[in-house]
């Protein structure tokens, strides 16, 4: 069974195992789960759960219902997400030891859709779930052979889009964190930039937005800078030369970046430092 | 035809940030013109072994191949070249032992792999695959992907129930509706494309094109085209540092300068005296 911790400033209050195929939350008495605070809308949010999945979804509340950081209207609920109303978390736990995990990390695993299983699995999910409840139609079946499982995951996982992208209302999973984590990273950097310092073009100043950016002439000596999560890093790419830092040779091996350190490329002399 | 020095092949492979087996796998051979690479799929190991099972049979048993006939002479039955028949043999035939293996040892039993295999000849280059791993294609400035993936996802798209923008954020990337070892009735798409000296081919696994944008990709080799080995750790890394949430996997091949068959009978026997 799924359940709900409820928490404020890291304080536990309460454990809400979610039995109720609607799970209300808001401020007025009559909720599920009451939150007394004036931030709490009277009829803020709901859960549904359908077997083993859970969908939350916002009521039109005031002041809005945060899953993990970003604000939500309906969200398909993933073990350990944190709702935030307010000043209150919400942190949802999935099923321990469930028979098919829909995790992240399920549902990146490769798998095939074989025709000729899926037929089946899908008639029976068909006969099994209506319509409204097809994203749990995974949780209906019983779990006997791998290969029938990854099947009847493969069905249910086209009926959570199918059902999205038909209706437009279904509560649609979210997308993974795979297109987030990259931004997210990006933002917290502090970009880069380069001022050269001797040469025709002593004075200019390059912003490292890109994630590559190459230095050097063609042919003759080229470097590149990379921007990673943590940091820059200097590459050596062609020539025979290899660029220097601080007067030092880099060899072929990436090199970590400093703010204020002096790049020497193919004669030419440039300032890596990082703006705030 | 000794493709070695026509050739400059590099890859690399990575287990990624979070899975601990790399279920991946790669082969080359320069010398015959031969890219493999296999992304496989299925419990414990299985799909270490569906993947390393066909890169290593399939560039094996391709290089055996090229030695008795020549992949740019016209096969009469077909009227196509005698590449793709090749390709299309090998492929069935990995498909073949893998299914097999799978279905007589039962630690085994539903592994697959996907595939994307190269075959460079006569200044072109056949390619095969089934599944979701890719070839793309870098050409001067411009980057594209060859091949189109056999998943649910792209079938949607095709469909039109997804646009392209939404399939970025889909949630079911992972479904492929083709790969090998899984049936023994299997189709591989098999492509020819013409080559152009300077061009840089990419096979790479879902593990890249899901963590790193395709315009980010193509950026990477064409900046660091002049070093094959240093784009291969870079595309890799750049996965790695996106998340990498799956096995990433890259096969990097650029082609130096043109290759034509030796055709006639004084170039074969050239061909044959070196």
């Amino acid at each position: 069974m799924a359940k709900l911790i409820l928490s404020m400033d890291g304080l536990v209050l309460k454990e809400i195992p979610l039995v109720k195929e609607r799970t209300t939350i808001g401020r007025k008495p009559h909720n599920d789960i009451q939150i007394d605070n004036l931030a709490v809308s009277g009829e803020h949010a709901v859960i549904v759960t359908i077997m083993n999945d859970s969908f939350l979804e916002d009521l039109g509340s005031t002041n809005g219902t945060m899953v993990n950081g970003s604000s939500v209207k309906k969200h398909f609920l993933q073990g350990n997400d944190v709702i935030e109303l307010g000043k209150y978390k919400l942190k949802y736990l999935a099923e321990v030891g469930q028979p098919v995990g829909t995790s992240a990390a399920d549902f990146e695993k490769t798998m095939v859709l074989r025709p000729s299983t899926m037929k089946t699995a899908a008639e029976q999910a068909r006969a099994m779930a209506p319509a409204s409840t097809a994203p749990s139609a995974e949780g209906t079946h019983p779990q006997p052979k791998p290969a029938a499982a990854e099947a009847m995951r493969a069905v249910a996982a086209q009926q959570v889009a199918s059902a999205a992208i038909s209706a437009g209302t279904a509560s649609r999973p979210e997308s993974m964190a795979t297109a987030s984590v990259p931004q997210a990273a990006k933002a917290a950097q502090p970009l880069g930039a380069i001022q050269i310092l001797s040469g025709g073009n002593a004075g200019k100043e390059l912003e490292l937005i890109k994630p590559l950016t190459t230095l050097g002439k063609p042919g003759t000596q080229v470097a590149v800078l990379t921007r990673r999560p943590h940091g820059y890093y200097i590459t050596h790419v062609e020539g025979a030369q290899h660029p220097t830092v601080n007067g030092q040779s880099i060899g072929s091996s990436p090199h970590a970046l400093k703010d204020h350190d002096v790049i020497e490329i193919a004669g030419v002399k440039m300032e890596f430092f990082l703006k705030s | 035809m000794d493709l070695s020095h026509v050739l400059e092949i590099a890859s690399s492979t990575d287990p990624g940030m979070v899975r601990s087996h790399n279920e991946d796998a790669v082969a080359t051979d320069a010398a015959h013109g031969i890219a493999v690479l296999a992304d496989g799929m299925g419990g414990y190991n299985a799909g270490e072994v569906a993947a390393g099972m066909a890169t290593t049979v399939i560039t094996a048993e391709l290089a055996r191949a090229l030695r008795d006939v020549q992949p740019y002479e016209i096969d009469p039955k077909t009227d196509r070249p005698t590449a793709e028949r090749l390709l299309r043999e090998q492929v069935l035939s990995a498909n073949a032992s893998i299914y097999q293996a799978a279905q007589s040892q039962p630690q085994y039993a539903g592994m697959g792999t996907t595939l994307v295999t190269c075959l460079f000849y006569d200044n072109r280059v056949m390619v095969a695959h089934l599944g979701d791993s890719r070839l793309y294609r870098l050409r001067g400035e411009q980057f594209e992907q060859l091949t189109r993936d056999h998943s649910l996802l792209q079938e949607q798209i095709d469909s039109g129930l997804l646009t392209a923008e939404q399939a970025k954020t889909a949630q079911h990337k992972n479904l492929v509706t083709r790969a090998l070892g899984i049936d023994l009735g299997i189709e591989p798409e098999i492509h020819e494309h013409a080559c152009k000296p300077g061009d840089i081919y990419l096979l790479c696994s879902d593990g890249l094109c899901d963590m790193v944008s395709d315009e980010d990709i193509g950026m990477a080799l064409q900046a660091l085209g002049a070093n094959l080995n240093l784009a291969a750790q870079q595309l890799v890394q750049m996965a790695n540092d996106n998340g990498g949430r799956d096995n990433v996997s890259v096969i990097l091949v650029r082609v130096l300068r043109e290759y034509p068959a030796a055709r006639g009978v004084m170039a074969k026997f050239l061909a044959w005296l070196k």
